[in-house]
């Protein structure tokens, strides 16, 4: 079979013009489709890092903007397999310039050491992690961040309160590094708490629980709503994926845009590559009556033809992946809006998928023409006027 | 002279598999443009009908949405003597003190629930948004643990029907009616009684914002700065058109997405159309070459291959908008980072958004065309009679 590799090679760079417009065509649409299904793969399909496995999320049943009563922390805590409890209050505000990208991060009041606790995965000095949970006016950043910022340890951070009505200012007193989960401010609730003169309440916006193991992680999920179940605030519980999912699941049905375009880029691809292919085999029939009178047999004609289609679905499909991790790139750079794209790249599974598709496009598109050319008579295809 | 676009026509339809398959690509592409951008028109004419540019908005300081904001009863009795604003029918001022929380509700495609914006409100309040009609039952009653929901709602969650009971805050509440809101916000919110439910929320003290009607626009403007620059009150007064246009955020990620999306996908079927392109101009040597004998210069054969290609396009574009079209009056809904609540919107595939399809086509077709065109108009007459 391998003999004719040279021929299928030569044939399909016969017109140069067509097949490069044909590669690039489809290396675009399927730089597209990748980029879409890494998107896909990292929301929905990949593994949960080992650190948020032991973690869940606590908020109120009503809403994430609705707070819930601080003591619940205690009663969470009595659960079995639960290690401990961080309580965490967004703060929002504005640090200086909301419309630059990099100055949107989120910002927490927490209380240090439990934080510390329950995000065991964070490496920090040991000096500055002291400095942090002494300093009631401190706080920690990640080093994706900081690095961002142009901050170092000792900085002033400012930020001026929006949901809150007060403005912070902060001390930068510790950095943390850790493989996600980076662009984060963090720093004591009490700060927040005297800043407001007591108007919280002892309220709190979520509590982050870190379980014994993950597999008593939906056992105690349903634990902590069984325990409000019957309080005026109840609660939902979930694992930190599931949460994290929740916010993207709040743009829209996202699985179906991400579907649907997918399905729409393929079926495009589809139309074009069996298009070009249509119009080369048309070229050539005087060829394969030719080929035929050579002593080619109809299944070795079908099987050149088909072989011409799937290189160079194949060829774009590898340039198309090419192109899609550089859009990975670009998506990495944007707001951190979700920490699942900030981590964006093409997973093998993603590139295996992505070459299997060219290579199916290749074959489906070619098969009709390939089929026609294969079974015309000798005659006929000599006589062939194109 | 021009060459007549007839023939062009024609030989679309003479090539009736390339050229269906070429404008299938680009109907597909514009396909993707045109149902996002539907998406996010139906977001936008919906956020932007809500609000009555007469109607100033009050909140706290610093909060950006009315769910984040607190208004203390007693600020409202100094709000309500502010100069400018319209007596109502009994007389009074016509300011509305509204408290506004977001309810978990849940339905059958999200079984975690969704959430809603549940507003309390007062009969004036009601007096002061005229749009809002009721479609069946009737308005709830002040002191009763009654609701009236949006039409946007009743159609999503199957548990908001009139006679059903919503569970929220601290206990049941009965559905006594549908609401229909125009294409406004107010159509994805609950209307309840404004001391029911701000006794059910212990928000008795805390309430949420203050809704106030100025005599005309001017007097709308003075009454923001004024009631801005009351130290005393420090207060954010907003036009109530501006603090619905301002929301539209919510949609601008979805719709770069969609740009995106279309702006790659436009680049791939413009090689496809260029394919298709230089393989009729391969074709079609010896009618070049005729049509060079028969006078026709250069130029117009260049122009007569764009055109063509354009036209290849613009078929697609139609084609395009035609497969969109089902998605008009689609009911989808999206979650909203400033209220924390789902609005609830209709695709809207409009005419506008249909133009710009076809404009995103033609331009599609000329990149596409331009270069095949060039290459037809450089044929040399003899070389083009000999080809094939």
């Amino acid at each position: 079979m391998f003999r004719f590799l040279p021929l299928v090679l030569k044939n399909s760079w016969r017109n140069r013009r067509r097949t490069t417009l044909t590669i690039l065509s489809i290396s675009i649409s399927l730089a597209l489709l990748g980029t879409m299904m890494a998107i896909y793969h990292a929301f929905y399909l990949s593994d949960v890092p080992q650190s948020q496995a032991l973690r869940l999320v606590v908020r109120n049943r009503i809403s994430l903007a609705v707070p819930m009563p601080e003591f619940y922390a205690e009663k969470i805590r009595q659960i079995p397999g639960v290690q401990e409890v961080a309580p965490y209050q967004w703060f929002g505000g504005v640090y200086k310039d909301q419309r630059e990208t990099k100055n949107m991060f989120a910002r927490f009041a927490v209380d240090p050491e439990k934080l510390i606790t329950v995000r065991g995965e964070m490496k920090i000095p040991e000096d500055q992690k002291q400095a942090f949970i002494h300093d009631r006016t401190g706080c920690l950043m990640g080093k994706v961040l900081a690095d961002k910022l142009g901050l170092h340890v000792g900085d002033r951070v400012l930020i001026k309160g929006d949901i809150f009505a007060v403005n912070l200012e902060f001390t930068l007193r510790a950095i943390f590094e850790a493989p996600e989960n980076n662009e984060v401010l963090y720093f004591s609730r009490k700060y927040l708490e005297e800043a407001l003169g007591g108007r919280m309440q002892g309220n709190v916006g979520t509590f982050w629980i870190l379980a014994d193991s993950p597999s008593s992680v939906p056992r105690i999920a349903k634990a902590v709503d069984d325990t409000f179940d019957n309080s005026p605030v109840r609660t939902k519980t979930e694992s930190e994926r599931a949460f994290a999912l929740s916010f993207i699941a709040f743009l829209g049905n996202v699985k179906v845009i991400l579907l649907s375009i997918c399905g729409a880029v393929t079926f495009t691809i589809l139309l074009v590559s069996a298009n070009t292919i249509a119009m080369s085999v048309r070229e050539r029939v005087r060829e394969v009556g030719v080929l035929k009178t050579l002593g080619y047999t109809r299944g070795l004609i079908l099987s050149i033809i088909l072989g011409e289609a799937v290189s160079i679905s194949i060829l774009g499909g590898a340039f198309g992946l090419a192109i899609a991790s550089l859009l990975c790139g670009v998506v990495r750079q944007g707001p951190a809006f979700s920490d699942d794209l900030k981590r964006l790249s093409i997973q093998p599974p993603v590139a295996i998928a992505c070459l299997l598709v060219a290579a199916f496009i290749g074959l489906i598109s070619a098969f009709v023409p390939a089929w026609n050319a294969s079974r015309i008579s000798i005659v006929e295809a000599l006589r062939s006027s194109e | 002279m021009a060459i007549p676009v007839a023939y062009n026509l024609r030989n679309l339809i003479v090539r009736k598999t390339t050229t269906i398959m070429t404008a299938l690509g680009i109907a597909l592409t514009v396909a993707v443009l045109l149902a996002i951008l539907a998406m996010v028109g139906g977001l936008r004419s919906s956020l932007e009908s809500t609000g009555n540019p007469l109607h100033v908005l009050v909140m706290r300081k610093g909060a950006n949405a009315e769910l984040s904001s607190v208004v203390t009863p007693a600020l409202f009795q100094d709000l309500k003597f502010k100069p400018g604003i319209v007596a109502s029918k009994s007389g009074e001022p016509m300011a509305s003190l509204e408290m506004v929380t977001v309810i978990n509700l849940e339905s059958v495609d999200a079984p975690q629930g969704m959430n809603v914006t549940l507003r309390g409100i007062s009969a004036l309040g009601l007096e002061m948004r005229p749009d809002l009609k009721l479609l069946s039952g009737r308005w709830f009653e002040p002191g009763k643990r009654e609701v009236v929901v949006g039409e946007a709602i009743e159609k999503r969650f199957p548990g908001a029907r009139v006679g059903r009971k919503l569970r929220f805050g601290r206990g049941e509440w009965e559905v006594v009616g549908i609401m229909s809101a125009g294409r406004s916000a107010n159509n994805s919110e609950i209307f309840a009684d404004l001391n029911q439910v701000s006794a059910d929320y212990q928000r008795a003290d805390a309430l949420s914002s203050v809704l106030l009607r100025a005599t005309d626009a001017i007097t709308a403007n003075a009454l923001i700065n004024d009631i801005k620059n009351d130290r005393k009150l420090n207060m954010e007064a907003i036009s109530e058109k501006a603090y619905y246009e301002a929301q539209t955020v919510s949609g601008r990620l979805i719709e770069t997405l969609g740009i995106f999306v279309a702006i790659i996908m436009g680049i791939g079927s413009s090689f496809a159309a260029m394919n298709t392109m230089y393989a009729a101009v391969a074709r079609r040597g010896k009618e070049i070459g005729t049509l060079r004998v028969l006078g026709f210069s250069r130029g117009s054969i260049l122009f007569s291959f764009f055109v063509e290609s354009v036209l290849l396009a613009v078929l697609g574009g139609l084609l395009g908008c035609i497969l969109v079209l089902p998605l008009n009056g689609l009911t989808t809904g999206v979650g909203n980072f400033i209220t924390f609540s789902e609005i609830d919107f209709n695709f809207r595939v409009t005419p506008q958004i249909m133009g710009y399809g076809v404009v995103f086509a033609m331009i599609l077709g000329a990149l596409g065309g331009l270069f095949p065109a060039r290459n037809a108009s450089r044929k040399e007459i003899l070389v083009a009679l000999r080809g094939a």
